[in-house]
């Protein structure tokens, strides 16, 4: 009990005692500062639960997601043995949804790490380099941002073939050009400020710059940013599997869930709503999760 | 006052009544005009020379008139005269000649004569666009069609390469592209020696029983009657189909009045509307058949026991039964119901174990295949229910979804180990589906004759072809039949194509709505016998 | 794709070119963008494996007829020779034939892109009348209930897919309700009645005085457009929430309280002249989101607009169909950011 004390005292301190002392005390405050907030709270619980589920798939389904009967297809809400009912093929939804958080979580992370981090490399390069490189590398992000976001995907997609990998290569290159923007924003005003200055007199390139010194200071703002997106991704993912293409059959991907079931929305309403609620409250989760990181991680945002 | 003020004004006041004044009734069409609404998103030309989609073949076959036509009201009692009042065949039985109807005119005013079905039929050829090997089958060609299609005073001869069953040519005369166009108004609309194809494709010049209105692409088609009409004046006097993707949608619009005929409902949704009141489903057979094909120039494939094997995989009384109940029925036979020598044979159903037996017999243990559909979902579906029951026997299926473009251009390239696809007749003859089915006279790379289903999948029929080529020439109707039920019996067993399903098509319509025929298994949908 | 304006926060081109500059950088920089997106569509349309020849002749063609209609698209020249001519004849306001329907793109776009206009402009609307006021409320009652309700009100418009919110909202409101019309822009028999000059059923039926046809095409518009209002009220209000406590707790706001201004006078003659410029940015953003036509919405709604369009042009590998489109939506952007650039120089005080 007293160890705990003194652990909260010294991660509270005023007073740091080393660089890793002062970094842990601000993460152990932000830490703090979202704790209070019960709405991310939830959020995160939700997503550590959405986690839990995907890790122990095999052990929750309570059929094999894939197992097809026929003769006993659309199955209501709480039907014997199906709590969720069954699709058109007599598959098991609870099944499918459980298995189908693990595509969810694919695309996420696939996408969280590959959006903003070329979002990231193109911004600070343009912003630190300025001159000739930003205006060309900023012409690119402009060409992209004007594009149609729905066009670029599904054009992507209809080249490069249907799939899940694919879907997640499209919305990539749909999603990293706002990051390459607030980068750039970011470089801007980092690049001028005397530390770095100081540090350039010292002698470093500027790929130590960018690297050490730059980047971490964008980190921020970026997963603030990436966290609110994670609905937008993961609804975009799923319209894809909506317009069949996404994951390919019978993949038990969300959105692809709610284009099979829309054909019985009037009768069988629950095939489609039940896959529909799952996007829905990973989307908010994430939403109320990005919401609490911005009033901690992004104090411009005068949350606080 | 000036437009702005009227449209500011004008805006206000229409706000304030369209808030407080939303009717709650159901609302109903008006009683001289017909309301369909369908997917018409494949409609890409309205040039009887060059469409070749359905949605065009229903309106179509409602704007022109053909030499010989079916009658919706008796489709089985099959052609009969229309613009042609009456036809002889030649003493070798390779020249046909018409003699035209008197008194019937255009929607232009022009009358219908005998150089407008010249016309009409050389255009077809020489424009040469998809569905011109319909008659190109009878060896026209663009440089022997003065000789062998011709117009005399109000006779029209052709003359084909070979003797031919007279049912058989004429059977095909009554495709879209047998449909006769207004000469002086289409040469009056022609740019650069296109035979008035682009003014064609987006407007209308027959004798039917309509004239195009409009049609804008995914949105519309608009049909006014022709009061002029031989048969006389329609009674609905426009005709509008809708484009309405979903299902769910048609039923919305069905069940409130607001369309009178709903013709992509799904089994779900027929069911529910059934109950709904005012409305009546109804049943028509139709020609489409469901197929899965095996390619065989994939090695284990083209074993005859594998591809038997198959055939024992698919469980068509479940899929019958459940997601495709009432709208498909099993058929195994590549001619459809009611056409001439088709056979309701249906030997094959789901046995894993005999499947089993089969494949050990051929050596074959676990293996993996790519299996293309396009993206329509009673298709995915069926593609599904297969790679279950392959599974059972250590076959991995890889479902490849696509637009129809996509499957299409992979499977015409033969790349596809497994099709699932669908297949409808052109014209009322068992030719039309023999004649790819069972037909490739040459199997090469080179042929590249990717119009032929055996073609695609590589397959060299068997000694099928002959047979195909002798019944198409016997004149003997019951002769001519019995050759096609023995094609029949060999390709069931032999043939690389697992024919599984024909169509039923259901709609669901006003019960105020009636005479309208769809078309049955040969033809497409008439909207001039429609009454309400 | 996502309809909601959530994914990617377009932010305005401003940082690039400054009012210092001559306007022909702006025009420049326009016309190198324009140019890049075409070249990037025209790219991606000749590496989609979809047959554009096919898409024209049909499944049964013969390998004559392919081979013919291969050479009569001009496919067989380089990829640079045909990007050329594409782009003299756009330059010339020719986007080419649709080979689809055989008719002029441009005049396919004057069809579908006025019933994009049209749900879009009653959308942002909603989106505004509403979003606005919501985020001020939520901002100056922070932590109150309200402001909670409008969290939650926002953050559920941000997750929630919207095809099964238009498939359920279509479910209820016509098939159970009855209150509004169904899918597509008119009751068929509305239809052709009035004269089309702008395109726009509302704007064209108020010009003819037919309130008939008026009053039927908006009981068929109010749905699919508060829909998208509320994809637009969710992402105005939240952003109008956070630039307004940006604004009450700036120094001159303390000072007009001290003066003894009313709380309602500071907030919307002080903090509101504030942050309009931003929100504007805002807006027009949600605004060029909209404008790109909601291809999930349109579907569900039978709504022929630019989104539905552009999509059924792609997958069906109509290339000319989906590069005038995309060359519409890339322009309606470009001028929107343009537009709210200039509204910046204008009512910033900072900026002058």
């Amino acid at each position: 009990m007293s160890d705990v004390q003194t652990m909260r005292a010294w991660l509270l301190t005023d007073t740091p005692s080393s660089r890793r002392h002062a970094k842990l005390a601000s993460l152990y405050k932000g830490w703090l500062t979202l704790r209070s907030n019960t709405m991310a709270m939830f959020g995160l619980a939700i997503l550590v639960f959405l986690g839990l589920v995907a890790l122990f798939a095999p052990l929750l389904a309570p059929y094999d997601w894939m197992a097809q009967d026929l003769g006993n297809r659309l199955q209501p809400l709480g039907a014997e043995g199906h709590l969720l009912g069954t699709d058109s093929l007599g598959r098991d939804i609870l099944s499918r949804l459980i298995y189908g958080s693990r595509i969810t979580l694919y695309i996420v992370a696939l996408v969280a790490l590959i959006a903003p981090i070329a979002g990231l490399l193109v911004g600070t390069v343009s912003g630190y380099a300025g001159g000739w490189v930003d205006v060309v590398l900023m012409r690119i992000t402009d060409i992209f941002l004007a594009f149609p976001r729905l066009v670029l995907a599904l054009a992507f997609v209809a080249a490069l073939g249907a799939g899940i990998e694919n879907a997640v290569l499209a919305i990539s290159l749909t999603a990293w050009p706002p990051y390459a923007r607030i980068a750039r924003a970011e470089t801007l005003t980092i690049r001028s400020s005397d530390y770095i200055s100081a540090i350039r007199l010292q002698g470093a390139g500027p790929l130590r710059i960018i690297m050490k010194h730059i980047w971490p200071l964008c980190i921020s703002s970026l997963i603030v940013r990436v966290t609110l997106d994670m609905a937008g991704i993961i609804l975009a993912a799923a319209g894809l599997g909506f317009l069949g293409l996404g994951a390919q059959p019978p993949s038990p991907e969300w959105g692809a869930m709610i284009a099979e079931g829309r054909r019985f929305i009037l009768d069988h309403w629950w095939v489609a709503t039940m896959p529909g609620l799952a996007i829905f409250t990973v989307s908010l989760a994430f939403n109320l999760l990005g919401d609490g990181l911005r009033d901690v991680l992004d104090p411009k945002d005068g949350n606080q | 006052m000036n437009a702005l003020n009227r449209l500011l004004t004008g805006a206000a006041l229409g706000f304030a009544v369209a808030v407080t004044a939303v009717p709650a009734v159901v609302a109903e069409t008006p009683p001289n005009m017909l309301v369909i609404a369908h997917r018409i998103d494949d409609l890409t030309s309205m040039d009887p020379a060059e469409s070749f989609e359905i949605a065009a073949s229903d309106a179509l076959r409602n704007m022109y008139g053909k030499l010989v036509n079916l009658d919706p009201e008796d489709l089985s009692a099959g052609y009969s005269p229309d613009l042609a009042e009456s036809w002889e065949v030649s003493e070798d039985g390779r020249t046909i000649t018409f003699t035209m109807r008197e008194g019937i005119t255009f929607h232009s005013g022009n009358p219908v004569r005998a150089e407008d079905a010249e016309f009409s039929l050389r255009r077809a050829i020489l424009m040469d666009k998809t569905p011109a090997f319909i008659l190109k089958q009878f060896g026209f060609t663009p440089e022997n069609v003065e000789e062998t299609i011709k117009a005399e005073g109000n006779k029209l001869s052709i003359t084909t390469d070979k003797r031919y069953a007279t049912s058989f040519v004429l059977n095909c005369l009554t495709a879209t592209i047998g449909s006769i166009v207004d000469k002086e108004l289409v040469m009056a609309n022609e740019v650069d020696g296109d035979f008035g194809n682009t003014w064609l494709k987006t407007n209308s010049g027959g004798s039917g029983a309509y004239k195009l209105q409009s049609w804008k692409p995914n949105e519309s088609i608009s049909l006014q009657a022709n009061p002029d009409f031989y048969k006389g004046a329609p009674a609905m006097e426009r005709v509008i189909v809708r484009h309405v993707v979903e299902s769910a949608s048609q039923r919305l619009l069905l069940e409130r009045g607001d369309v009178d005929v709903a013709r992509n409902l799904n089994p779900e949704d027929i069911a529910g509307a059934s109950s709904a009141e005012g409305v009546v489903i109804e049943d028509e057979l139709r020609g489409r058949l469901m197929y899965m094909a095996l390619n065989q120039k994939h090695p284990e494939l083209s074993k005859p026991e594998v591809r038997q094997a198959f055939k024992y995989l698919v469980d068509y009384a479940g899929m019958q039964n459940s997601f495709l109940k009432g709208q498909y029925t099993t058929h195994q036979n590549f001619l459809p119901k009611t056409y001439l020598g088709a056979v309701d044979e249906n030997p094959f159903s789901l046995d894993i174990e005999k499947a089993k037996a089969l494949l050990e017999e051929a050596g074959v243990g676990e293996m993996e295949l790519e299996i293309g559909v396009r993206e329509a979902q009673e298709r995915i579906e069926i593609a599904q229910a297969f790679q279950n029951s392959a599974a059972q026997v250590g076959i991995k299926i890889n479902i490849t979804v696509g637009t129809s473009k996509q499957i299409l251009a992979r499977y015409r390239a033969r790349e596809l180990d497994v099709y699932v696809g669908a297949w409808g007749p052109d014209y009322p003859d068992p030719h039309t589906n023999a004649g790819t089915f069972a037909y490739n006279p040459d199997n090469s790379d080179e042929a590249n004759a990717t119009g032929l289903l055996a073609w695609r999948n590589g397959w060299d029929t068997g000694g099928l072809t002959e047979m195909v080529d002798a019944a198409v020439v016997e004149g003997d109707r019951e002769k001519r039949a019995q050759m096609y039920r023995d094609i029949q019996a060999q390709f069931r067993e032999t043939s690389p194509f697992i024919v599984m399903f024909q169509l039923t098509e259901q709609i669901g319509r006003q019960e105020n709505v009636s005479g309208l025929s769809l078309g049955g298994p040969i033809t497409n949908a008439a909207y001039w016998t429609v009454t309400k | 794709m996502a309809d909601a304006p959530v994914t990617t926060e377009r932010r305005s081109t401003a940082p690039l070119f400054s009012w210092a500059k001559p306007i022909v950088f702006t025009l420049g920089s326009v016309a190198v963008t324009m140019l890049g997106l075409l070249f990037v569509t025209f790219i991606i349309g000749r590496v989609m494996p979809i047959d554009p020849v096919l898409a024209v002749l049909g499944e049964r063609a013969s390998q004559e007829a392919y081979d013919a209609t291969y050479k009569a698209m001009g496919l067989d020249q380089p990829l640079l020779v045909q990007f050329f001519y594409y782009l003299t004849d756009v330059l010339r306001g020719d986007f080419g034939m649709s080979i689809l329907n055989a008719r002029p793109v441009s005049e396919d776009i004057a069809r579908v892109f006025p019933a994009t206009l049209e749900l879009a402009t009653i959308g942002i609307i909603i989106g505004v009348v509403l979003g606005v006021p919501l985020g001020v409320v939520a901002a100056v009652k922070r932590g109150s209930w309200i402001d909670q309700i409008a969290r939650v009100v926002a953050l559920v418009g941000y997750s929630m897919p919207i095809f099964w919110l238009g498939l359920m909202g279509l479910l209820v409101f016509y098939g159970i309700l009855g209150w509004v019309g169904g899918p597509g822009r008119l009751d068929i028999f509305y239809e052709d009645i009035v004269p089309a000059r702008t395109g726009m059923i509302l704007v064209d039926s108020a010009i003819a005085g037919d309130w008939s046809v008026f009053r039927n095409a908006f009981s068929h518009i109010v749905l699919p457009a508060s829909l998208l209002g509320y994809y637009s009220l969710a992402y105005i209000s939240r952003m109008t929430r956070s630039f307004m406590l940006e604004q009450l707790s700036a120094e001159y706001v303390t000072t007009a309280r001290v003066k003894g201004m009313s709380e309602w006078a500071v907030i919307w003659v002080h903090v509101f002249k504030n942050i309009r410029v931003q929100l504007i940015t805002v807006i027009a953003l949600s605004y060029a989101n909209l404008l790109e036509g909601s291809v999930l919405t349109e579907i569900i709604f039978s709504w022929p607009g630019i989104g539905s369009y552009i999509t059924t042009s792609l997958l069906s590998a109509d290339m000319n169909a989906v590069l005038g489109g995309t060359v519409v939506v890339g322009l309606v952007f470009i001028v929107l950011n343009v537009f709210s650039d200039l509204l910046y120089r204008v009512f910033d005080p900072r900026s002058k």
